[in-house]
C-alpha cells in the first residue's frame, strides 16, 4: 500500500507547509499593528472605536488569510479591509447621513469655501507652529468622511496615490482630487481657528 | 499667472513625491524663479509636516496583546482551521 501512504504524506507536507505561511503571515500584520491603528484612530473619533475597528480588522485578517498574495502590500490590504469595515459601520450607525454621498456640488462648495482660508493662512507666516495638537485633530475629524479618508491615508498613513486608490476602491483621479480638495479644507479650518 | 496655475496643480504631487520626472522638472523650474509659489511650497510643506507629528497616536497599551489574542496559530505546529 505505498501509494496511499505518498498521498498522506504529501498531504501532510502541505499542511504543514501552510500552518507555517499562516503563522508567518499572523506574525507580518502583527507587526503593523501600530501603523493600522494611527490610521484608523483619525478615521474615528474615540480610541475606544479606533481599538474596536482595529480588532475587527485583525479578526477578519486573520480569517480570511489566504486571499493576501504574498509579496503585495501588506499594510495597504489591512487597511482595505479596515476601510470597508469602517463603512459598513458608518452604514449601521448612520453618522453623518447629510454628507454621504457627496456630490460634484458639494466639492464645489467645500472648495470654494477652502479658496479663502487658504489664502488667509498662507499669508501669515508662522501659523502652522501657533496652532495647538487638538486644532490639527478636531480640523481633520471634521473633513466630510470622503476627503478625510483620502488625507488619513496620505497624510497619516504614509500611502502612494495608488495604494489610496486601491484602499478606497476609487479611481487614482479621485484620490487626487479629493486629497487637494480635503487639504483646502483643513487649511480653511485651521486659519478659522488660527484666527479666532 | 498660467504658470502658478499649472505649478498649483504640480504642488500638491510634488509634496507627495508623486511626479513623473518630466512633472518634477517643470515644477523645480517654476519653484526656482516664482516667489509666490515657493511661499506656498514652504507653508505646505510645514502644514503636512505638522499634521504627521501631532495627528499621529500610538497604539494604546494592551492592543496588541488582545490582537495576538485573535490568532488563529499558536507559533507552534497548530490544527488546519
Amino acid at each position: 500500500m505505498g501509494e496511499p501512504e505518498t498521498a498522506e504524506s504529501e498531504g501532510a507536507r502541505r499542511a504543514a507547509m501552510e500552518a507555517r505561511d499562516r503563522v508567518r503571515f499572523e506574525e507580518e500584520a502583527l507587526a503593523l499593528a501600530d501603523q493600522v491603528y494611527r490610521v484608523a484612530r483619525r478615521f474615528v473619533s474615540t480610541r475606544e472605536e479606533a481599538e474596536d475597528l482595529v480588532q475587527d480588522t485583525y479578526a477578519r485578517a486573520f480569517r480570511s488569510w489566504q486571499s493576501y498574495t504574498p509579496g503585495t502590500n501588506l499594510r495597504a490590504w489591512l487597511l482595505r479591509i479596515l476601510t470597508n469595515l469602517n463603512v459598513d459601520r458608518g452604514r449601521r450607525l448612520q453618522r453623518r447621513p447629510d454628507e454621504t454621498p457627496l456630490e460634484e456640488h458639494d466639492y464645489y462648495l467645500a472648495n470654494s469655501l477652502a479658496e479663502s482660508g487658504g489664502e488667509q493662512v498662507l499669508d501669515q507666516d508662522r501659523v502652522v507652529e501657533r496652532l495647538s495638537q487638538d486644532s490639527i485633530v478636531t480640523a481633520l475629524s471634521s473633513l466630510p468622511d470622503d476627503f478625510r479618508d483620502v488625507v488619513v491615508l496620505v497624510d497619516i498613513g504614509d500611502f502612494s496615490y495608488a495604494d489610496a486608490a486601491q484602499i478606497l476602491d476609487i479611481p487614482l483621479g479621485t484620490v487626487m482630487s479629493r486629497l487637494h480638495r480635503g487639504r483646502r479644507l483643513l487649511k480653511a479650518k485651521l486659519a478659522d481657528e488660527a484666527a479666532a | 499667472m498660467s504658470d502658478c496655475d499649472k505649478c498649483e496643480r504640480l504642488l500638491q504631487g510634488y509634496l507627495d513625491r508623486e511626479l513623473t520626472r518630466d512633472e518634477f522638472e517643470v515644477a523645480e523650474m517654476h519653484l526656482d524663479e516664482c516667489d509666490y509659489c515657493r511661499r506656498r511650497y514652504r507653508f505646505e510643506e510645514s502644514l503636512r509636516q505638522y499634521v504627521r507629528t501631532t495627528a499621529v497616536e500610538r497604539m494604546p497599551p494592551g492592543l496588541m496583546e488582545k490582537l495576538a489574542q485573535l490568532r488563529t496559530t499558536d507559533p507552534g505546529p497548530s490544527a488546519p482551521v
